[in-house]
């Protein structure tokens, strides 16, 4: 099998001839991580996703999703895949455990195992003791974990979730993302998952993207990205006369530096701080006989990056 | 057809285990097996099993049972928002399709059979001098036309319901459609004279149970039409995107 669990080449998919959902959209997945897609609201997410799944047909490229082509091969994905989309899809009519028995034959999960395998995924999320009650007289909280079950049912090798977490309070959105963590881990699968909630990407994801109006903006690790956008190293320094302040920008970049608040600070902002490019600026100023006290690197927060990464976009745009 | 089933399966314990509702369709299976196994062999009598026009009047009636549910087959879970889910499975387009039709087929079509075999059994209970039984060739063209009629029906629910956004939308369609139907027998009156005349003498010279089966070939056509349909319309992209 490929390393890839997900490929898209060039993945478009446009409505009504103009609006481009997802335009021109080349990703790579690892098999076995967690990896999120992030982007505002209408940024192509949900629409990537029913694209991987089959359930749109792509306008122009195509996406090779755990080795099966989406164009051709969508039962294939289909049959391979978890998915917890939009809505939590489940029958509310219905109880916890018939809810589980229906995607549990979907899948031809034999009996024994079929009911063992509930047992087990509902006493994990804490839910076996409420599994004969209809599925309607349940918090969001719970009915989003049943979902997360449904979709691990018949252990696929990737799960597809829609913003997990999404309309959870503080509290069930964290529990949530603990099992989420822990039945990943348990059941070592791919995850892609969509959210527009960047703590949620940091703690899950080992690798993120970030998508605007279709387009993919980064991708990468959420420390790379967060190394990508540079950041801001503080120096505290004595004896900084404007003179020696202007000679720093000159040699380093006028926008690269910028004096503190207060004398004797200095902001510098650097695309890409390594120690080196630190060291150096530390060094002229030692040579223009400016002391310095402390060196203290802030790296930019993923939301930061995010919302930067976005309005770069709008701006291009 | 283990995904069939599977289909079959849901829309089952959807319609019978739900609270209020399952009350309700449970209600309404007995009113009709009632109606149909008691009080109307009882108040035609003996000449229940001899005149198939009695039997034939009501062989159609559980189809009314069945509307609700293929009008909810596709708009109602659009509209509960799980017919997304249910599309993202591996279930293959015509194991849903036909789990969704086959379910509410064999629902209003075995509440017939019952009813029928409901009737028979009120009847020789009640008469004496038994036992009574419908004659073959009536049976079974009864039961065909029970079998045709319910199913076009679920076949044009099921096709009204694939594109409507709501159940509600998909029940109004299908009112519509069973106006049209209905209307269908009065059209006679719109052929000219010699036409109708020679549709009367070909009906004439048939007995009941001819005429049965003629109705059931016809409403048998009208069948694969509403298949053939059913099958162009159900396409996973458009469901999601119209």
């Amino acid at each position: 099998m490929s390393d890839y669990a997900i490929r898209t080449v060039h993945l478009t998919r446009t409505f009504n001839n103009h609006i481009h959902a997802v335009d021109d959209l080349n990703l790579e997945v690892p098999a076995g991580v967690v990896f999120g897609f992030l982007g505002p609201n209408g940024a192509g997410k949900t629409t990537t996703l029913r694209l991987l799944l089959g359930l749109l047909q792509p306008t122009a490229g195509t996406a090779i999703v755990l080795g099966h082509d989406v164009r051709t091969q969508a039962d294939a994905i289909r049959a391979r895949c978890g998915a917890l989309l939009e809505h939590t899809g489940l029958y509310e009519r219905l109880s916890a455990e018939d809810n589980l028995e229906l995607f549990g034959r979907i899948n031809r999960l034999p009996g024994d195992e079929r009911r063992t395998r509930i047992r087990q995924l509902l006493t994990d999320l804490e839910l076996w003791k409420r599994r004969h009650e209809p599925v309607a007289t349940w918090s969001r909280g719970m009915k989003q974990k049943l979902a997360i079950a449904r979709a691990l049912l018949h252990r696929p090798a990737l799960l597809l979730l829609d913003e997990p977490t999404a309309g959870l309070d503080a509290v069930s959105a964290a529990a949530l993302r603990e099992d989420l963590a822990r039945l990943a881990y348990q059941e070592g699968i791919t995850i892609f998952l969509t959210t527009h909630n960047l703590s949620e990407a940091e703690k899950l994801c080992q690798q993120v993207a970030v998508i605007r109006a279709g387009r993919l903006l980064a991708v990468g690790s959420p420390q790379e990205l967060r190394r990508f956008r540079g950041g801001q190293v503080h120096l505290v320094v004595h004896g900084l006369t404007p003179g020696v302040l202007d000679g720093l920008r000159t040699t380093f970049g006028r926008e690269a530096v910028e004096s503190g608040p207060e004398d004797g600070h200095i902001l510098l902002h650097l695309a890409s701080p390594s120690p080196q490019s630190v060291a150096s600026v530390v060094t002229w100023l030692v040579h223009q006989g400016v002391s310095v006290e402390e060196v203290y690197h802030e790296q930019a927060s993923l939301e930061e990056v995010f919302l930067s990464l976005v309005q770069e976009g709008e701006h291009d745009a | 057809m283990r995904d069939i089933q599977t289909i079959m399966w849901k829309e089952w314990r959807e319609m019978f285990t739900r609270k209020a509702a399952g009350r309700g369709t449970l209600l309404s299976t007995l009113v009709i097996l009632l109606l149909l196994g008691a009080f109307l062999p009882l108040q035609t009598g003996e000449a229940w099993f001899t005149q198939p026009l009695a039997l034939a009047g009501w062989a159609w009636m559980p189809v009314f049972l069945t509307l609700g549910m293929v009008t909810d087959s596709f708009a109602g879970e659009r509209e509960r928002h799980t017919l997304e889910t249910l599309l993202a499975t591996r279930l293959p387009d015509t194991a849903i399709l036909l789990g969704k039709i086959l379910a509410s087929v064999l629902y209003g079509w075995g509440v017939a059979v019952l009813g029928m075999c409901l009737s028979a059994l009120t009847l020789n209970i009640w008469l004496k001098g038994g036992p009574y039984f419908y004659a073959p060739a009536l049976f079974l063209a009864a039961l065909g036309l029970s079998l045709a009629c319910t199913a076009l029906f679920a076949g044009l629910g099921v096709l009204a319901s694939l594109r409507a956004v709501t159940a509600r939308q998909a029940f109004q369609r299908l009112s519509l459609i069973m106006l049209v139907f209905y209307f269908l027998p009065f059209s006679v009156q719109l052929l000219p004279t010699h036409l109708r005349l020679r549709i009367t003498e070909v009906f004439a010279r048939l007995d009941m149970s001819g005429l049965m089966i003629v109705v059931t070939g016809v409403l048998l056509i009208g069948n694969v039409g509403a298949l053939y349909l059913c099958f162009r319309c159900f396409q996973r992209t458009r469901l999601l995107t119209d």
